[in-house]
């Protein structure tokens, strides 16, 4: 079966201003939302404390608003639904620091009368905990991006890096605008999600860019344009394949994988087709205006290969002894 | 069909992934496992912190209460003993004595002492702060571990985490009961004095202030067991638990639990001088700054022998046995960060992401065979190998599974095919171009390579550094996608490509280019 094979090349690059224009549009759309709704910190980065409930049967959740309104320990806790009609989340914004006095204890004695139930969760995060956690998230962030600069540097090309740094940019703020437009809890699983996201997106366009390169040198058209056409066509099908089925499995996740995971699935889906269409149509037409020049890099790679061969030939030269 | 290298490679691959992760899938008693991580299997993780200026201000006690044995023993005398955050101070009342006491605090490290005419003041010096709080985190993770061990729980946790905290994860706390006694083994002070009661003033114990005590350098301290109760002590105590070789339940005449301690010969020789000397005096028992019992001494007590009575569980007292034994905490810890994961919801996590993986797989694996025929299912054996094989390294690294960790082994199944798919579009491309089976395979995985190992090094690259910076499950996660990434790169480059050339010539002869590879004959001829 076939649905992505393509004999024409499509012009990809016909349509860059356009997706470039989407794409600015998004992004500042996303950097927007962010600035103006924030992210919404969950307790592994705000510090705070976390109670998950279970009820037998449909939780009475009016009740335990009611009841818990009348505790000053609560005030300002947050109670929703988490998952399921059963089970309930209390969210509180303070945290203790005693080892002995447990937050879950007092909520069981706070919740008494309010039917059967069974307390599944508690977390507690201190505040300084929470701060470092988000130091440590930034410095990560900004610690891989900068590693995998060094690296597409290296085994590309300057602009190559440059591209491809934007490209991540792009993806992670539009699945950051997303987080925030949601109102997703910014946990630390979240973080991970966007980590994975930097590799996944990159991923992606390594492979367009790796065939981009390898354009260079065997297309017969020296003009970008072309080359990136021809490049991403042949790469289409690969593209489309892995992102459905990674698609499908984060999909599942999602759906089936328990509220828990539902922020990371979330972060991930949303990450998946932006990742996608920013290899397509963002990270290419980037390459093109830095001004990459397809004569001047074929030169680069053909001066590398004289070199090459040239050392394989003292080499193996010297190892016959005739120098 | 011949073998070859490759095929031998990955046969050995699959082979090491099912034996290594049976014990794992089969939970067999026997063979290296891989740990559930505690929100997986339920339990009970705390960052603690240690305050650690408060092991310098007993430091600074145990200080003083050495200068007062000296004091006593040598019969030095000396006025005004008192010790605050910052130093001991005292007056030395027959300047003859200066040099015996001079001679006697140089023999203890890192003190700093200012001498003016007779009066002293002592301080620690900055090193010696630092090496109190270090030692205070040190022994604080060596008191929990003891005490830990003695609770009875399966493989606790206990580690330092940077330069000042302490990581405790209990997996196997079943019940909040369970866990609230945990915490408050750990968090118990256990520290244990045995004080002078001010017997001249000791009526005045109810009606005094804090401040009024301390210049006579006295404290108040609450009864234990009787609400509202006070004592009135001397605040130097005469030793404390750090003297303590053991404690023991026991049962007094009344069947009550009380607890039996030893003395270590210092202890016990202090212990019965000063009981020798005070004999129809009251000694304080002293358990974390509470007096449990406060008896009259009777006669010189030898042997360094004393009891604590109180009103207690056999539950209790043992706890308390345990603490005592395993030492006190120099400083008192304190919560930083608190997750308990209560077993059923860990289950249910086991459960949900074992449906999403297994959903997962299915999708992943029908589409592959619909969309590249005998390549996908090629590609799938590669996915399957790849399975067993990150279970297997995991197990034997004893790496723990986390929530996180299962939605990465999730997510490699579903870019693990990616490898196998940027194979097979280029082997596809270059049967459209009509090269022979032979060649389309050799170059079609030569020119995947760079790609794949360019792809694969920056998705390691992020995984490495989430390892690097992240905790606990994300720890997971980041160990698991690495995993993942290196193994599929054995299993698509190495094993797919081996089965391929293992076929080659059968594929060759059935010249069948749309049943292998799924490419439409149509197409393939134009």
């Amino acid at each position: 079966m076939e649905f992505f094979r393509q004999t024409k090349t499509i012009n990809f690059m016909g349509q860059s201003k356009i997706a470039i224009a989407v794409s600015i549009v998004l992004v500042l759309l996303s950097w927007g939302i962010l600035a103006s709704k924030g992210l919404n910190y969950g307790i592994d980065f705000a510090g705070g404390t976390i109670v998950q409930v279970k009820y037998e049967g449909a939780a009475p959740i009016d009740t335990v608003r009611d009841t818990l309104a009348t505790n000053p320990l609560y005030e300002g806790a947050q109670i929703t639904e988490f998952g399921s009609p059963e089970e309930i989340i209390i969210r509180l914004k303070t945290s203790s620091k005693d080892v002995q006095s447990d937050m879950g204890d007092v909520t069981r004695e706070a919740l008494k009368g309010t039917g059967s139930f069974e307390v599944r969760r508690v977390d507690i995060v201190g505040p300084k905990v929470g701060g470092e956690l988000r130091e440590k998230g930034v410095m990560a962030m900004l610690l891989a991006i900068l590693g995998i600069l060094i690296y597409v540097a290296v085994r590309f090309e300057w602009r190559f890096a440059v591209a491809s740094i934007a490209a991540l940019i792009h993806d992670v703020s539009i699945a950051m605008g997303a987080i925030s437009l949601f109102a997703i809890d910014v946990n630390l699983d979240v973080l991970a999600a966007l980590l994975t996201l930097l590799g996944y997106s990159l991923n992606d366009t390594i492979i367009v860019f790796d065939r981009i390169r390898e354009g260079v040198t065997a297309s017969k058209s020296i003009e970008l344009a072309d080359v990136i056409n021809e490049s991403v066509t042949k790469t289409l099908s690969r593209t489309t394949l892995t992102s459905l089925t990674t698609f499908f499995v984060v999909l599942t996740l999602f759906m089936f994988g328990g509220e828990i995971i539902h922020a990371f699935a979330f972060t991930l889906l949303v990450g998946i087709v932006v990742g996608t269409y920013s290899s397509i149509f963002v990270a290419s037409p980037i390459l093109m205006w830095f001004g990459f020049n397809v004569g001047n890099y074929r030169t680069k790679l053909a001066e590398a290969a004289r070199r090459r061969a040239e050392k394989e030939k003292m080499r193996s030269m010297y190892e016959q002894g005739t120098v | 069909m011949k073998l070859n290298f490759r095929v031998i490679v990955f046969a050995a691959a699959i082979l090491f992934g099912v034996v290594f992760s049976v014990p794992s899938l089969l939970q067999t008693d026997k063979g290296t496992k891989i740990t559930l991580g505690l929100d997986l299997q339920g339990g009970l993780h705390m960052l603690l912190g240690v305050k650690t200026e408060e092991a310098v201000n007993s430091r600074l006690k145990a200080i003083a209460s050495g200068i007062n044995h000296f004091s006593e023993r040598e019969e030095v005398l000396i006025d005004g003993l008192a010790a605050d955050d910052e130093s001991v101070r005292f007056t030395l009342l027959d300047g003859d004595d200066a040099p015996a006491m001079d001679k006697m605090l140089a023999d203890i490290e890192g003190l700093s002492v200012v001498h003016e005419a007779e009066s002293y003041r002592i301080s620690l010096t900055p090193e010696a702060v630092q090496k109190t709080q270090k030692q205070a985190v040190d022994q604080a993770i060596e008191t929990i571990r003891n005490r830990l061990d003695q609770f009875g729980l399966a493989e606790p946790t206990v580690a330092r985490q940077g330069e000042d905290k302490i990581l405790v994860e209990l997996p196997g706390i079943k019940s909040a009961e369970e866990e609230q006694r945990a915490r408050e083994l750990i968090s118990r002070a256990a520290k244990l004095e045995l004080m002078a009661v001010d017997e001249e003033r000791k009526m005045r114990a109810y009606t005094m202030t804090a401040d009024e005590a301390a210049r006579f350098g006295d404290v108040i301290l609450p009864d234990a067991e009787k609400a509202g109760g006070k004592y009135l002590v001397r605040e130097i105590p005469i030793l404390d638990g750090s003297m303590l070789t053991d404690a023991q339940v026991a049962f007094n005449q009344n069947n009550q639990p009380v607890i039996n301690f030893s003395l270590n010969s210092e202890g016990a020789q202090i212990f019965g001088d000063f009981t020798g000397k005070n004999v129809g005096n009251h000694l304080a028992i002293v358990l974390d700054g509470q007096v449990y019992s406060a008896p009259v001494i009777n006669e010189r007590i030898g042997g360094g022998h004393g009891q604590i009575s109180g009103n207690y569980t056999v539950e209790q007292a043992q706890d308390l046995a345990i603490a005592l034994r395993s030492g006190a905490l120099l400083a008192p810890i304190f919560m930083l960060e608190k997750r308990s994961v209560g077993p059923s919801l860990g289950a249910d996590s086991i459960k949900a992401s074992l449906i999403a993986l297994i959903g997962g797989f299915v999708l992943v694996f029908i589409f592959m065979i619909v969309y590249y025929k005998g390549a996908g299912i090629v590609a799938n054996i590669a996915l399957v190998a790849n399975l067993f094989l990150i279970i297997a390294v995991m197990a034997m690294f004893g790496a723990t599974l986390t929530l996180p960790g299962m939605a990465g082994i999730v997510l490699t199944v579903g870019m693990a095919v990616d490898a196998n798919v940027i194979i097979s579009e280029r082997i596809r491309e270059l049967l459209y171009q009509g090269v022979s089976i032979h060649k389309a395979i050799e170059e079609g995985y030569a020119n995947a390579m760079r790609a794949i190992l360019d792809a694969n090094i920056t998705t390691l690259i992020a995984a490495i550094v989430l390892y690097v910076y992240g905790t606990g499950a994300i720890k997971g996660f980041a160990i698991t996608i690495s995993i993942g990434i290196l193994a599929s790169m054995l299993t698509a480059i190495l094993g797919t490509h081996g089965i391929y050339e293992m076929l080659e010539t059968r594929i060759a002869k059935s010249k069948n280019v749309s049943l292998w590879f799924g490419v439409s004959k149509k197409k393939a001829a134009a």
